[in-house]
Parts: structure tokens; C-alpha cells; sequence
């Protein structure tokens, strides 16, 4: 809209209208508060999200404008379902994932019962902990490379300095055994103290006179812990594997830069896979097919779990 | 936890604790020292074995981070004498600095993206959180749902459509562009974070300011605003310190003139492949801003991690 036609609408409205509209009803704020959110959303995500979708069913490819696209079906969901090879990317994901959160759990659990001892200082050791996942991946997981390289790298040589092996006999990175494990520790570095705060948060939720009711009832201390702290810790720790596991499926920037996928396609996560679909092999339509399949495997996955997890608050 | 509490913790079981949290933390710190050591070695000690705890530091890595360098032949050296300390470190591999690297403008794109993406992030987020806090939304639950499912897709799913839409739009490879891209992303996490906190806020302070004649628009400016003031800054640190780290949309959707420093700090190459010292010394002027940050603000993050879990 030119100045000219606001300038004559502002002139065309009665001063009696206008004072209404500086003292706008809550509704009209509401709305006027909520749609920027809404709209920005909707054109960087749900666009691109129908965009991707329409896209799957056909055999686009971004980087030929001139070729003709076709509408193919469900052909690019029957070749990524039936493709062995995206089945071993499912399963190298799936090794991450179980042993990042396995890991992660039961190390950050460790530590938020041990800081909740409330030991001197330890505000200040906490906040050292929280340090890595505060990092960028990309380049914290680029320096690992170095801390990694067989001889010369600082992990080689604190692994054989404690196990007596030789420094250079085995590569974390270039070894088919040993890659899918570099990662898992890795994002088992960077990502435990988040599953940490949020166990420390839930033992800080239980109440006192929880423990003195039992002490009075003479339960020993690991009946307590057994049967007051975990189930009171439970549904957090639900929670926090809940976001690890979201955030590790999407896993991307850490991994590409640590191995690339690498030695062979054993790092492959399919992040990393698809963006070598889509912006490599630039196979679009297939990339778009692969990108939906991913996308309801996560919000399938993570319904059912915020299911169970609403049963174990309810108890 | 009271002094008098009948379990409260005894002076030997703190201690062990202590110590194992001390430990761990001491062990988790090792590869962040390493890469600030790393910074200041020459390259020779950086691959030294057995790895140098101690070594003569040097500004090398620094100097390498931030210019180019060519070769030259014995008698231009010769007829020209090094001009400053700088000129003299890499006179050492018969070099002379010939212009200022990439480095200083991808920090700058990194600081222009992330500054424009947090403002504009928390200024919607707030107005947005404002609203599904204090009036009546048809749908509120779904709506909010909504926002915060959109984090659930991987970005390389949403960066193949936004790749078309920019290239379209011809917003790719532009700052513009990646602002936009990043406040859509943070936007989630802002809405549900600042809702938190204005939930917090009784209303009777704007009932009370609505009675003596404000409008809700100045009731929420002179009066929720400044309540909200912590909560806003924290939910600031939090979005600033994603679009800071963000790697995935950055290497796709970036080049030549928008590209943020974390695609960029991994391909630094020196003679002979990377060069680690200077690899390093970009990481630390680029880590090191986040960790000041995280221990200065150490109260107000570690709340805001926690935010989601501890409310429900």
C-alpha cells in the first residue's frame, strides 16, 4: 500500500475510531501479538514442509532447471524403503542413538545425584561441566578430529598412556570398529550435563518429608532410593531422553565434521545421507521422499513416547 | 535441603561426591584446554609426540588465522625488510603476509546473523508468549503444539524446500535470509520460555495499571515489559548462542557473502594440509565469547535449560 492511500484512510477515519483503535480490544491484540509468530512459522516451515511433500512424488532435480518434471507417484518411497543401503544408515543411527542416550543417562544421572549432595563449590563445578554443550558442534567436533588422529592426538595418547597399547596402532576415525564408537563418546561428551540439569532439577523437586517419612519408617537408604528417588526422577529423565533423542535423530554438524560419514558409509547417519541425496547427488524429489519418511519416523516415535510418558506422570 | 534435615548429606559422603564431580569436570575440560593450548603452538609442536603440555608459545596460529601469505624468492626478501612482528613470524617459512584472510568477515556475518536473528526472535517471542499467557486463544494448546513441533524436523529436510524458496526469493546467501531462517527456528523455544516466565508475572500489576486509565498496549510495555526484563535477557543468551553454533543451514544455505564462521573454521588450510594451530585459534576467538558467557549467566541458563521439565 503507497503513503497516499494510508494517508487518506487515517484522514477518513473519524478521531472516534481511532482512539478505539489505539485502545484496541484484547481480542485484536491477541491476534495482532500471536501473528507474526504464526505467519513466520508458516512460510519458513509448514510451506516448506507441503513444498517437500509435493515435491517427493516427483523426479525434480534442483540443480537441472531446464528438465522436465514428472509426477511419479509413490516410486521414490517404494526405492528408499526397499534400498539396503538406507537400512545400514538406519542402523548406524540407530547404534548412535541407543548408546548416546544409554550413556548419557546413566552418566548424567550419576552426576546430578552426586551434585545434589550439595558439596562446597559445587554451583561453580556444575557450570563447568554444562561448558561443552553450550559449544558449536561443528567446530568442537572438527577439533576432535585432531584429539583423534592415531600418533600424534591427545586422545590416542591418553587411551595407550593408561592401556599400555601403542598410540599408533589404532584409528578411531579410520577404523570400521572403532568410528560408530568416536561419536557415541564424542555427543556423550558434549550432551551429558543436559541430561544432568534436568535430572538435578527433578531430585531438587523432591520434597524433604518424603525421606523423613521413610527415615521414621526405617527404610534403609536404598529402599529409598529405589522407591522414592528414582520414580520421583523418572519422569524427567523420560523427558530428557525425549529431547537427546530428537535432537541426536537430527543429528548433523557434530558427526559430518567428525568422520563424514566415514571410513566406508559405517558413520553414515541418514542426516548425513540425505544431505548427500540432496545437495551432492542432488536427487531433490528423492531427497524430498526420504526427508518425509524421516520426518513421520521422529513425530511417530516421539507421540508414542509422550504417551507412555504421561502414564508414568499420572502414577 | 535444611542443615537440619535428618538425611542431609554427612561431611564424608560431600567430600566423595566432591571429589568424583571434580574429576569428571576436570576430565570433560581437557579437550577445551587443548584446543586454547593448540592456538599457541607453533605447528611443529602441535604434532609433536608425545602431545607438549608445555612448549614455547608463540602467535603463529593467530597470525595464520588472519591473513594470507604467499612464498616469495630469497632476493624480494631481501629487498624487503619484515615491517612488524607479524611480517617476522612468518618470514620463518619465507613468506609475506599478503592481505587479510576470511576469517574477520565470516566473525562479522556470525555476529550480524546472530545479534539480527536474537532480536528479532525474542521481540516476536515476547509479544506472541505475552498473548498465549494473558488472553483467551482459540486453540492455544494446538497452536502451541504446533510451534513446537516444528523442531522435531531435521534441518536438512526443511533446508532442501527453503534452498528452492531462497534461490526464488533471492535470499540465499544472504544475511537477510539466514535471519530469517534462524528466528523461525528459535522462535519455538522462545515463545515457550518467555510464556514461562510472563505466566510468572501476576496480572493484578496490569489489572491495577488498566484501572488508572492504560491501554493493555501500555500496560504491557510500562508494566509486563520490566517484570520480564531477566526472563527476556536469558531467552535472548539462549537463541543467540544456537544461531552463534548453528552448522547445518549455514554450510547449505551459505557462500561466499553470508557465511557464518562454523563451515568456515574447519576448512582454514595451511601448508600441507589443516593447520591446526590456526584451526584452534579460530575455535577459541569463537568458543571462547560462549563460555564467558555461559559462567557470567551461569543462574539464568541453567534455569532456562531445565525450563520445559521443571514447570510441567
Amino acid at each position: 500500500m503507497s503513503d497516499g492511500t494510508m494517508d487518506r484512510v487515517a484522514r477518513a477515519t473519524p478521531p472516534r475510531v481511532a482512539r478505539k483503535i489505539k485502545g484496541m480490544s484484547d481480542r485484536a491484540i491477541a491476534w495482532l501479538f500471536v501473528a507474526p509468530t504464526i505467519f513466520l512459522l508458516l512460510a519458513i516451515n509448514i510451506f516448506p514442509l507441503i513444498w517437500t511433500i509435493q515435491l517427493s512424488f516427483t523426479n525434480y532435480r534442483a540443480n537441472r532447471l531446464n528438465r522436465e518434471v514428472k509426477n511419479i507417484g509413490l516410486r521414490n518411497y517404494e526405492r528408499i524403503l526397499t534400498d539396503s543401503d538406507i537400512w545400514l544408515n538406519m542402523q548406524a543411527t540407530a547404534h548412535f542413538l541407543f548408546w548416546t542416550i544409554v550413556l548419557q543417562v546413566l552418566i548424567g544421572f550419576a552426576l546430578a545425584y552426586l551434585i545434589n549432595k550439595n558439596f562446597r563449590g559445587s554451583p561453580f563445578w556444575t557450570t563447568v561441566i554444562v561448558l561443552p554443550m553450550m559449544l558449536s558442534p561443528a567446530v568442537v567436533g572438527n577439533f576432535w578430529k585432531f584429539l583423534y588422529q592415531p600418533q600424534i592426538g591427545l586422545f590416542n595418547y591418553i587411551v595407550s598412556f593408561f592401556t599400555g597399547a601403542d598410540p599408533s596402532s589404532f584409528e578411531m576415525l579410520g577404523q570400521v570398529n572403532l568410528a560408530p564408537w568416536s561419536i557415541v563418546i564424542v555427543d556423550t561428551w558434549m550432551w551429558t550435563p543436559f541430561v544432568m540439569l534436568i535430572c538435578l532439577a527433578g531430585l531438587r523437586s523432591i520434597p524433604d518429608y518424603i525421606y523423613e517419612a521413610a527415615e521414621i519408617d526405617r527404610a534403609s537408604k536404598l529402599r529409598q532410593f529405589f522407591t522414592i528417588t528414582v520414580p520421583m526422577v523418572l519422569p524427567f529423565l523420560m523427558l530428557a531422553v525425549l529431547f537427546r533423542g530428537i535432537e541426536n535423530f537430527k543429528m548433523f554438524d557434530l558427526v559430518v565434521q567428525l568422520t563424514g560419514g566415514g571410513p566406508g558409509s559405517t558413520t553414515e547417519l541418514t542426516s548425513i545421507n540425505l544431505k548427500r541425496e540432496a545437495f551432492e547427488k542432488w536427487r531433490t524429489g528423492y531427497a524430498s521422499a526420504y526427508a518425509i519418511i524421516l520426518f513421520v519416523t521422529v513425530f511417530g516415535l516421539a507421540s508414542i513416547y509422550v504417551k507412555a510418558l504421561n502414564k508414568v506422570k499420572e502414577r | 535441603m535444611s542443615a537440619h534435615s535428618i538425611n542431609a548429606p554427612s561431611s564424608r559422603q560431600k567430600w566423595i561426591a566432591g571429589s568424583l564431580v571434580v574429576v569428571y569436570a576436570l576430565v570433560t575440560m581437557i579437550p577445551l584446554v587443548w584446543i586454547m593450548l593448540t592456538g599457541f603452538k607453533s605447528p611443529a609442536d602441535a604434532i609433536s609426540y608425545p602431545p607438549k603440555w608445555v612448549f614455547d608459545p608463540t602467535l603463529e596460529g593467530y597470525v595464520n588465522l588472519f591473513t594470507t601469505r604467499t612464498r616469495q624468492t630469497q632476493e624480494f626478501l631481501a629487498a624487503n625488510p619484515p615491517q612488524h612482528w607479524a611480517d617476522e613470524i612468518v618470514r620463518q617459512y619465507d613468506m609475506v603476509i599478503v592481505g587479510p584472510s576470511k576469517f574477520g568477515e565470516r566473525f562479522l556475518n556470525s555476529v550480524i546473523i546472530g545479534f539480527g536473528s536474537t532480536f528479532l526472535s525474542v521481540f516476536l517471542g515476547t509479544l506472541a508468549a505475552y498473548a498465549f499467557s494473558r488472553f483467551k486463544i482459540p486453540l492455544a494448546d494446538d497452536l502451541l503444539f504446533f510451534i513446537l513441533s516444528t523442531r522435531m524436523m531435521p534441518p536438512i529436510a526443511v533446508a532442501i524446500p527453503i534452498f528452492l524458496m531462497y534461490r526464488n526469493l533471492g535470499l540465499s546467501d544472504t544475511h537477510l535470509g539466514m535471519i530469517f531462517l534462524y528466528t523461525a527456528v528459535n522462535i519455538s523455544l522462545a515463545v515457550w520460555l518467555l510464556k514461562g516466565f510472563i505466566d510468572e508475572i501476576p496480572r493484578e500489576y496490569e489489572e491495577a495499571a488498566l484501572i488508572d486509565g492504560y491501554t493493555r498496549f501500555q500496560a504491557f510495555r510500562k508494566v509486563v515489559l520490566p517484570q520480564a526484563a531477566t526472563g527476556i535477557a536469558s531467552t535472548a543468551v539462549f537463541c543467540l548462542i544456537f544461531a552463534w553454533n548453528e552448522y547445518a543451514f549455514a554450510v547449505l544455505l551459505t557462500s561466499a557473502t553470508a557465511q557464518t564462521a562454523p563451515p568456515f573454521i574447519p576448512t582454514i588450510i595451511g601448508i600441507g594440509g589443516l593447520d591446526w594451530p590456526a584451526v584452534a585459534a579460530g575455535a577459541t576467538i569463537f568458543l571462547l565469547p560462549v563460555m564467558i558467557f555461559t559462567i557470567l549467566l551461569r543462574k539464568h541458563l541453567l534455569r532456562g535449560i531445565t525450563f520445559g521439565a521443571v514447570r510441567k
